[in-house]
């Protein structure tokens, strides 16, 4: 999925450098002036959803304990602000302990595809020949895939609950990660440094693990936000299937799934957690795109 | 863009052209069979023993299992089970539900004229409402109007479509009263009715990928030198966009693979949340209950549209783009 969204938007970040000082100058006032605002909402999202992951084990004995009045409570009842589902819990604090999952996971998926992108895409950016070859190809298969299939039924047979969902998903997502690393690899090949390193008898794996890994990891860490936001809607859309999170968990893509039923009386026991997958995947993917921004405008600068 | 470039024999070129073709259909084939191996041992990955898996709600008995195991070949290499399951496939024969007990090819194909409505009416409503926003977004660059369609396209590509279709469905259908909650309608105007909200939800997501695309591409064609030129020899304004479409159709319609692959999630999202009776609820359903046969077949057709739609997207390319042809010519 993340390799869908970047070609263009990465093409359209070059081109809106326009040359010459000026309009250089320009530009940057411009975002000076625009970008914080929505950055700084995107971030303080991010922040509530981490607080409430972090504060997980508080949050979750209370958000499970069912209300001594079975069935669904609608909104403006003393001390449930949201009102609760059918079986009596609270949809706001359910909410709150819903963030761990929607925290966890997706920077899991996240990591893990960053991790095997560096090492894969790395070495077949470094050494080339028969190795990038074949690390390539793998590549192109597993893109070739319907992704978003192969996770529902592979994760759904198996049957295995939230973190097999999350490891088929590290699977599916590294692939891009891989390709992205190798295409950024390969450009610094090119450079003096690598040169000098070699002159001065370093070994290959020093050479790209200290030296030129730390020249591709903004741009990848950029990346990886958007990999969290992308995995946030694939891991709570396989939760809404029941194929993610187990039954009786605190879950977004759960949530919403059990509320569907209550639409006539409690509406917000589906529509808040709906609300909060894509506040909290549109918040990542923007911060995600602010970064990749400001990488690339340091890239030209210097 | 001139043709005048291909300077080789014709003879040449037709072999260059026939070569790249062939190994671009050798690529599909090895995919496929890739695919086909993966979902075949979808059978094996299920936990528990199969035997007992195939025989689903039925009593478990010696008999039944040896039965069973008789039926499928269970004692074969694992090699020439794929095999036989294969050419079964290719053969038209896609085995029976382990759930109902019905052929699996008849399960799909009564069901499969909803998805491909469902499919094709979001697909229209996308491409109508964000190729204009996209091309609209790219002219007024900077301004408010591209601020306001690229953060909206950053929502739509965030948000995923049971949680839009929700959305969609508490207000337009509980509290407006304007559409209905459940069911697939009668007659023509009827399923249209039907399928209006859950063909929306589709959209959301598809259309704002392709606001994305849509002004990239077209941001891209109006930086290039030929449009300065057009319009300092004093074009008009519409004509200078008629080539700045026409070149920025290319990177979207070579789209089309992508955006076929984001329609095989949203639909089985948008059908589960609207309870519509069609090939995505029936692959959660299979998943859920473990019913492998449907599974495997529903998986490999979605893996063979995907891979031909692939493959046909690579060979319009060709035709549309001579500048690819010279390139995969070169190679």
């Amino acid at each position: 999925m993340s390799q869908a969204i970047l070609p263009p938007l990465a093409g359209d970040g070059a081109a809106q450098n326009t040359p010459g000082p000026d309009g250089a100058r320009l530009a940057t006032a411009r975002r000076r002036a625009s970008a914080p605002l929505t950055v700084a909402i995107s971030a303080l999202i991010v922040l509530v959803v981490i607080v409430c992951a972090v504060l997980h084990g508080v949050i979750n004995p209370w958000a499970m304990e069912q209300d001594t009045q079975l069935g669904s409570v609608g909104i403006g009842v003393w001390g449930h602000a949201l009102g609760t589902d059918q079986l009596g819990r609270d949809v706001l604090a359910l909410l709150g302990a819903g963030a761990l999952s929607a925290v966890a996971g997706p920077v899991v998926v996240a990591a893990g595809s960053l991790v095997i992108g560096l090492l894969l895409g790395g070495v077949a950016g470094y050494r080339g020949g028969l190795v990038d070859g074949v690390v390539s190809r793998y590549a192109d298969l597993v893109l070739a895939l319907p992704a978003i299939l192969l996770a529902i039924v592979v994760a759904g047979v198996l049957g295995g609950g939230y973190w097999v969902t999350v490891l088929v998903l590290v699977v599916l997502f590294s692939p891009s990660d891989v390709r992205l690393v190798r295409g950024a690899v390969m450009e610094q090949m090119s450079r003096p440094y690598i040169e000098s390193a070699r002159v001065l008898g370093l070994s290959g794996p020093r050479i790209l693990f200290r030296h030129v890994v730390p020249n591709v990891m903004p741009v990848m860490l950029a990346n990886a936000l958007l990999n969290v936001s992308f995995a946030l809607v694939a891991i709570s859309s396989l939760s809404f299937l029941g194929m993610g999170a187990a039954v009786g968990t605190a879950d977004w893509g759960l949530q919403l799934a059990d509320g569907r039923a209550l639409l006539g009386s409690n509406p917000l026991a589906s529509i808040a957690p709906g609300v909060a997958i894509v506040a909290t995947a549109t918040s990542v993917n923007l911060l995600g795109h602010w970064l990749a921004d400001r990488f690339e405008k340091k890239a030209v600068a210097r | 863009m001139s043709t005048t470039a291909v300077k080789a024999p014709g003879t040449k070129v037709a072999a260059s052209i026939s070569w790249f073709v062939a190994r671009r259909l050798l690529a599909t084939m090895l995919l496929l069979v890739v695919l086909s191996f993966l979902i075949f041992s979808l059978l094996y990955l299920a936990p528990g023993d199969i035997a007992k898996n195939l025989l689903g709600t039925k009593t478990v008995t010696p008999e039944a299992l040896a039965a069973v195991r008789e039926q499928y070949h269970l004692d074969d290499p694992f090699l020439v089970q794929y095999w036989r399951w294969l050419s079964g496939v290719i053969g038209g024969d896609w085995g029976t539900s382990i759930r109902s007990g019905l052929p699996v090819a008849d399960e799909i194909a009564s069901r499969a004229g909803l998805t491909v409505r469902l499919i094709v009416l979001g697909f229209l409503i996308a491409a109508v409402v964000s190729i204009p926003a996209g091309v609209w977004a790219a002219r007024r660059r900077g301004t408010w109007v591209d601020r306001t369609l690229v953060s909206g396209a950053v929502v739509g590509v965030s948000a995923p479509g049971f949680a839009v279709g929700l959305l969609l469905l508490f207000v337009f259908a509980v509290t407006l009263r304007w559409f209905p909650v459940y069911g697939t309608g009668e007659g023509f105007w009827g399923q249209l009715w039907h399928l209006t909200l859950p063909a929306i939800a589709l959209a959301v997501g598809l259309g704002a990928l392709v606001v994305q695309l849509t002004r990239a591409a077209v941001v891209r064609e109006l930086e290039q030198d030929y449009v300065t030129f057009q319009r300092s020899r004093g074009l008009s304004e519409a004509r200078v966009m008629g080539t700045v479409l026409r070149n920025a159709a290319i990177p979207i319609v070579t789209s089309l693979g992508l955006m076929v692959t984001y329609l095989v999630g949203g639909t089985i999202l948008v059908e589960v949340v609207f309870g519509l009776p069609g090939l995505g609820t029936q692959l959660q359903q299979a998943v859920l209950f473990k019913d492998v046969p449907v599974v495997q077949a529903l998986t490999l057709i979605v893996g063979l549209v995907v891979c031909l739609i692939s493959l046909a997207v690579d060979l319009i390319y060709l035709v549309i783009d001579p500048r690819i042809l010279r390139k995969a010519v070169a190679k």
